[in-house]
């Protein structure tokens, strides 16, 4: 029982956020989008669709997704949520190490207030 | 307007449609789901009845499409911006949904969750304070 609520914390650590930067990396692929009328962002949306990371990105999502679902059906919410405030941590190291992004240490100070910030709305929901 | 000054503006601009969809969507989809009669057990006919029964609910497509919002401005702005910028910004949702809780909904939100409001305010403040892009464009 542990185990398996560990792997599904796992699962929606891992596999949600990267399924979120795989969707990134796709979307720089494709470049800026510039235009932002109805047609041209239907059109780049649509040239994102044909890059293979964003099916991965999207199947990473929905496979984090369940399992939160699934974790959810086997702890409190009050457990869950504040536990996957780490994935601002994930995130950062993803971005910098998968996407190749700079985070400098504005952006690290940043991301630990944010992670302290989410743990704490959760945790004093009262 | 210099080339970085519109790259951030338009980073800003969707990102506020991000914070105002993605618990827009969430909150609606969380109400359909509760008035919709919960699911009796884990039988492929129960699931797909579960299922029937929450497409039919207007509030259920409104969510979808409130989330579907969402997830084109996210898409876009990951276009250009970092997801370590994004991904940290995005929590500011966390003190709008305290906010409108408060404002519209009257209720009461502890010190602890003020303070945590406070924490994910100035952390999006740091991280606002770096360039949305830090990689080479395509």
């Amino acid at each position: 029982m542990i185990l398996t609520g560990v792997i599904f914390y796992l699962f929606i650590l891992l596999s949600g956020t990267g399924g979120e930067m795989c969707v990134s990396r796709a979307m720089k692929s494709i470049g800026e989008v510039t235009d932002f009328r109805p047609h041209s962002i239907a059109l780049a949306i649509g040239r994102a669709m044909k890059v293979p990371w964003m099916w991965i990105g999207v199947a990473m999502m929905a496979m984090g997704f369940f399992s939160l679902m699934g974790l959810l059906s086997m702890a409190n919410v009050s457990f869950v949520y504040p536990a996957s405030a780490l994935s601002y941590v994930v995130g950062a190291l993803g971005g910098k190490f998968f996407l190749g992004e700079t985070v400098s240490k504005e952006r690290w100070a940043g991301v630990l207030l944010v992670t302290l910030g989410v743990l704490l709305v959760v945790v004093g929901r009262g | 307007m210099s080339p970085s000054r519109l790259l951030r503006l338009k980073t800003y601009v969707l990102i506020c449609a991000m914070l105002v969809f993605g618990p827009l969507g969430d909150v609606l989809l969380g109400r359909a789901m509760k008035e919709a009669s919960p699911m009796r057990s884990w039988a492929p006919a129960s699931i797909l009845r579960f299922f029937i029964r929450a497409f039919a609910s207007p509030a259920v497509w409104l969510a979808i499409g409130s989330l579907a919002l969402f997830f084109v401005a996210y898409v876009l702005v990951l276009s250009w911006a970092d997801y370590s910028y994004v991904q940290p910004a995005s929590a500011l949702s966390y003190g709008l949904v305290a906010l409108l809780a408060v404002i519209a909904l009257n209720e009461k939100i502890t010190p602890v969750r003020w303070g945590g409001v406070l924490l994910i305010c100035l952390g999006v403040f740091a991280v606002g304070l770096t360039a949305p892009r830090t990689t080479q464009p395509r």
